[in-house]
């Protein structure tokens, strides 16, 4: 994920030099494949995710004399996206909705188990979790990111992600073995709901403590 | 990466730090994130970081987006 130089001639609080702003737009390039999977993961449509890409794009733009050249670009946008999406969630633009596409694909039948596992059953489970430990799962089951890293991206502690991951995976593989996973959208009613009680805590600051 | 159907061999290979052996479903999920990444990435994309490029970084305050369309 550190594929970015760091260059000194950065003046810090200035404006970039031509060289910074280069190596800003090909590092911000770089991540938006990872951006596209990490809204996809969060929001479920593929169109309402490449929204929230877009509307990254140009709030890291924007922002970009608050980069810091040699960090991770990956972890930087992480956050602007999070944020991003948790405020269009609470314009309800969001409705937990999946991706059809997926539901092509089918992940190879675990040893021990009767049914394979659907890709797009999988990810139908994922989002009915609770905004929090689906994007905690997202980020160190999917992203690859460590406990730390996601913690510094969600701005909480890192036993709170560990929890977190750890709840996500609990309910996803009570939900698989059950096969009590919400059908569609109609069901996802119940998902978001609670979703959208979720974000009232986080908005209200109460959301790292809340978690229990 | 899409394709590391790995049976036989097991999920025993190493975690990510978590405390627990991961399920077994885990390499579901990176496969989600992996399909997507590994999408051809539409031209929107670049177009829309090409334009800010154009801009005076001062200004691109998130005006960019609607004057046009993201055809060339």
């Amino acid at each position: 994920m550190s594929d970015g130089p760091a260059n000194d001639e950065r003046q810090p609080g200035g404006s970039l030099s031509a060289i910074d702003k280069a190596s800003f737009k090909r590092e911000l390039t770089d991540v938006v494949p990872h951006l596209r999977a990490f809204a996809r993961g969060l929001c479920g449509r593929p169109d309402l995710a490449d929204d929230l890409v877009q509307e990254t794009l140009l709030k890291a733009w924007a922002a970009q004399d608050r980069f810091e050249p040699g960090t991770s670009m990956r972890a930087w946008t992480f956050v602007i996206l999070r944020n991003a999406y948790l405020t269009d969630m609470r314009r309800n633009r969001f409705r937990g909705e999946y991706d059809e596409g997926v539901a092509e694909r089918i992940l190879t039948a675990p040893a021990g188990q009767e049914e394979p596992i659907h890709l797009s059953d999988l990810h139908r489970a994922l989002l009915t979790l609770p905004a929090e430990r689906r994007e905690a799962l997202l980020l160190v089951g999917a992203g690859g990111f460590s406990y730390e890293e996601a913690a510094q991206i969600c701005g909480c502690a890192v036993g709170t992600i560990k929890s977190r991951v750890g709840r996500a995976r609990a309910a996803l593989t009570e939900m698989l073995a059950n096969g009590s996973i919400p059908r569609r959208a109609s069901d996802d009613a119940v998902a978001h709901s609670a979703i959208l009680e979720e974000l009232d805590e986080v908005a209200a600051g109460n959301g790292v403590s809340s978690r229990p | 990466m899409a394709s590391n159907f790995n049976q036989g061999g097991g999920n025993g290979r190493g975690d990510d730090g978590a405390q627990q052996r991961p399920p077994e479903w885990a390499d579901g999920l990176k496969q989600l994130y992996d399909s997507v990444v590994e999408e051809a990435l539409p031209d929107s994309f670049k177009d829309l970081l090409d334009r800010l490029d154009a801009l005076d970084p001062a200004r691109g305050k998130g005006a960019a987006r609607d004057g046009r369309d993201t055809s060339q």
